[in-house]
């Protein structure tokens, strides 16, 4: 289908043929990152800004890599702070920026919403590469597009989503994604890392990871962040370890052919452990190179976005 | 300032106070109400008057807002007490009660010398400053309250923050009654909000906006009516947004606790559905609650568990409102935005034209001890002349205020303060 959006802020706004769209397209790019030559000339002349509030190695790394290898000119502004701190509004940032005519905007920052607010204000594309605990696009596509590399398709699966869901936007945008294409996605956590009314999310909710697991087509594991211990939403990593870690004591429980996803980087030990995080069920890296397809894709559709006819 | 000399023809005159809600006539001499309701002695027989054919619109007692910040001292570059208070009469309010938390913060009775001065010099309005309930509004020791009073404060709230110790918040109720302060609370348990940036809820959820749950307010509104209960003070609770709260405050008041209680428009016309933009006009504190609240506040209004509609307005200037969601400021503008929406209560059928106005006019003066929001003949004329009918779009680009935080900006609404008399003065249309 064609390809209409100017941005890609979420994967809740999508359709389920607008997801399709884009695993095809990074389906079909995928072979150049397999060429010896890794480069085509798609998106020669134009300028992708990676605008990274928050740091970040491997989805900057990615896109940066997407970028290059479709001959984008690619510029690189890190900052860990609000430009607040500098006295200007981030949308001074932006308008600066967007003077030197960008094409696209890749955004990440720690407040939700940001890339949205953004992209109302730009002309050039928007991907929001993370915002806040609200959505992170990219990384559920690429999840998807291993998913169904693996597995043939997504409709009908089980996916079970462990850890710590209440700060995730990987898990949100994962809910979204996974389920308008059909799979079941089930969450397992504590109740404190659990978002209010979970239940209002088109997902099933569980406590126990061991009732859960035998079900799972996929297990997806997710980042603990040291600090929820500190904020009193855990007594303690070791117990979070014993109770909802996946190890391989607990992997026994599950199918022969379950997929282990991460989306990195892991707290090994913690939420999952060495054996498992490097076993034969784990996709791990395979996301990881599935990113730069999906990044590759996002670019193309997103420059070469059929503009639609002005009315009137 | 010319006093009017003024005949209102063929006006509804609704005056709650007294319940009186009449088609006549309404006379005002050297800015003395001098008859309402009766037949004016025709034109002739009283040349030095003016006479206006108000032609079946309401005049009112001039509204009372009881919960504003006009930012004077201190933060002059987002509202000052003349705009603010000619944004008041603009949206046909007569009196503001203005917030401490300025810069410094009005806990002595020098900061609220300073406000009443600048009022008489530059406002257009009556300004009833709020003192601090604690020094700096740091929660710590009470301000002084007699001073306050002495100098002119009608009530005591740390307003924005909470008074976290209870203990403090006792004294507060206990100290106030010596000077006759009615207490305000900001009902908000620190803790549990833990830094939340809007309802905690099924749209947080989705947005991934940390969430502020509905018991961080109603845990609060709790704690005070049990202090209220054992100190006898007289406490009245701000901004209430949750089903929870006027639950609570309903249960209090059956049992005789000295409460009262506001709402605010956008508590009774927006939800938390409105963040879906991530716009931070629509941040405020407390945040946009769930239709459940809404419907609670709104049953809340009708059944006269909540006495006041206050508008808490709030002005920022886009430095604070136009950045990342995260770091924008709490709050909404509301004096040039309220009366139509508070009208709409009357036509969604919450209450009677009478009932709806007590809650912007007698209550809130009544809350606050002070001689406003009635239309008694022989007193000085504050009221509000008001076509109920008039259609338009709230443009927030034609507000007097400085500041620009309109929620409802675009809005098409019905009602409109067309002529506001503050102490027998006209004082709009400027």
């Amino acid at each position: 289908m064609a390809f209409v959006r100017k941005d890609l802020l979420g994967i809740r706004d999508l359709s389920s043929e607008e997801i399709q769209t884009i695993l095809d397209t990074a389906e079909s790019l995928r072979e150049i990152n397999l060429r010896e030559i890794k480069k085509v000339p798609t998106l020669r002349g134009k300028t992708v800004v990676h605008l990274f509030y928050e740091p970040s190695t491997r989805t900057r790394t990615s896109f940066d890599v997407a970028a290059k290898r479709l001959s984008a000119d690619t510029y690189s502004i890190a900052t860990s702070t609000s430009s607040m701190v500098k006295g200007e509004t981030f949308l001074d940032t932006i308008k600066n920026l967007e003077a030197m005519g960008p094409d696209v905007f890749v955004i990440r920052h720690s407040a939700s919403g940001t890339p949205h607010r953004i992209a109302a204000r730009t002309s050039a594309s928007v991907i929001n590469a993370g915002d806040g605990m609200h959505e992170h696009p990219s990384q559920a596509l690429l999840d998807m597009l291993t998913i169904r590399q693996k597995r043939g398709r997504l409709e009908g699966l089980n996916v079970l989503i462990v850890g710590d869901i209440a700060h995730s936007r990987v898990a949100r945008s994962n809910i979204w994604g996974l389920t308008k294409m059909g799979a079941h996605v089930t969450l397992c956590a504590p109740p404190t890392l659990l978002p209010a009314e979970a239940a209002s999310l088109p997902v099933r909710v569980s406590h126990q990871l061991d009732t859960v697991l035998g079900a799972a087509d996929v297990i997806m594991v997710l980042r603990l962040q040291k600090e929820r211990q500190g904020q009193g939403l855990l007594p303690s990593l070791r117990e979070y370890a014993v109770f909802y870690g996946l190890d391989r004591k607990k992997l026994e429980k599950a199918r022969d052919d379950v997929l282990i996803m991460h989306p990195g980087p892991m707290n090994r030990g913690v939420e999952i452990s060495p054996d498992v995080a490097d076993g034969p069920h784990s996709v791990i890296l395979d996301q990881v190179a599935n990113g730069v397809a999906v990044r590759m894709a996002l670019l193309y559709l997103l420059v070469h976005r059929e503009v639609p006819p002005v009315r009137g | 300032m010319k006093q009017a000399d003024l005949i209102l023809q063929n006006a509804r005159i609704l005056d709650p106070e007294r319940g009186l809600d009449t088609v006549g006539d309404v006379v005002i001499r050297h800015g003395i109400l001098e008859t309402v309701g009766s037949r004016a002695p025709s034109p002739e027989e009283c040349p030095d008057l003016e006479v206006m054919d108000a032609g079946g619109k309401w005049v009112v007692p001039a509204w009372v807002d009881m919960h504003v910040h006009l930012r004077e001292p201190g933060e002059e570059y987002k509202e000052t007490i003349e705009t603010g208070t000619a944004a008041a009469v603009a949206g046909g309010y007569g009196a503001v009660a203005c917030m401490p938390n300025t810069r410094p913060v009005n806990d002595t009775a020098a900061v609220t010398d300073f406000i009443r001065r600048r009022a008489r010099q530059e406002g257009y309005c009556r300004v009833y400053p709020v003192g601090a309930i604690s020094k700096g509004l740091e929660g710590k020791e009470l301000a002084e309250f007699g001073e306050l009073r002495q100098a002119g404060a009608v009530a005591v709230s740390d307003d924005g923050r909470p008074v976290m110790d209870s203990l403090l918040m006792r004294r507060a109720l206990e100290y106030a009654q010596a000077f006759d302060l009615v207490v305000i609370s900001h009902a908000e348990d620190l803790h549990l909000a833990q830094g939340g940036l809007m309802n905690e809820g099924a749209v947080s959820t989705r947005l991934g906006l940390r969430g502020i749950p509905a018991a961080s307010e109603a845990v609060m509104v709790a704690r005070d009516l049990l202090l209220a209960e054992l100190t006898g003070g007289t406490l009245h609770i701000a901004h209430v947004s949750t089903e929870a709260s006027v639950r609570l405050i309903r249960d209090a008041k059956s049992r005789g606790v000295r409460v009262t209680c506001e709402t605010a428009p956008h508590y009774f016309t927006l939800t938390d559905a409105s963040l879906e933009g991530f716009d931070p006009v629509f941040k405020v504190n407390p945040p946009l609650r769930s239709q459940r609240d809404l419907e609670a506040v709104r049953q809340g209004l009708a059944d006269g568990t909540i006495d006041v509609v206050a508008t808490d307005h709030a002005p920022h200037s886009s430095l604070e409102k136009d950045t990342e969601f995260e770091y924008a400021a709490n709050g909404m503008i509301g004096l040039e935005s309220a009366l139509p929406l508070v009208l709409q209560l009357i036509r969604d059928g919450i209450g009677g034209p009478l009932e709806i106005l007590a809650k912007v006019t007698c209550n809130p003066a009544r809350i606050l001890g002070i001689p406003m929001g009635s239309l008694r003949a022989g007193t000085p004329a504050h009221l509000t002349l008001i076509d109920p009918e008039q259609e338009y779009v709230i443009d927030a680009g034609t507000f007097h205020s400085k500041a620009r935080n309109c929620p409802f900006h675009g809005w098409p609404v019905k009602g409109r303060a067309i002529l506001t008399i503050v102490d027998g003065v006209v004082r709009y249309p400027f």
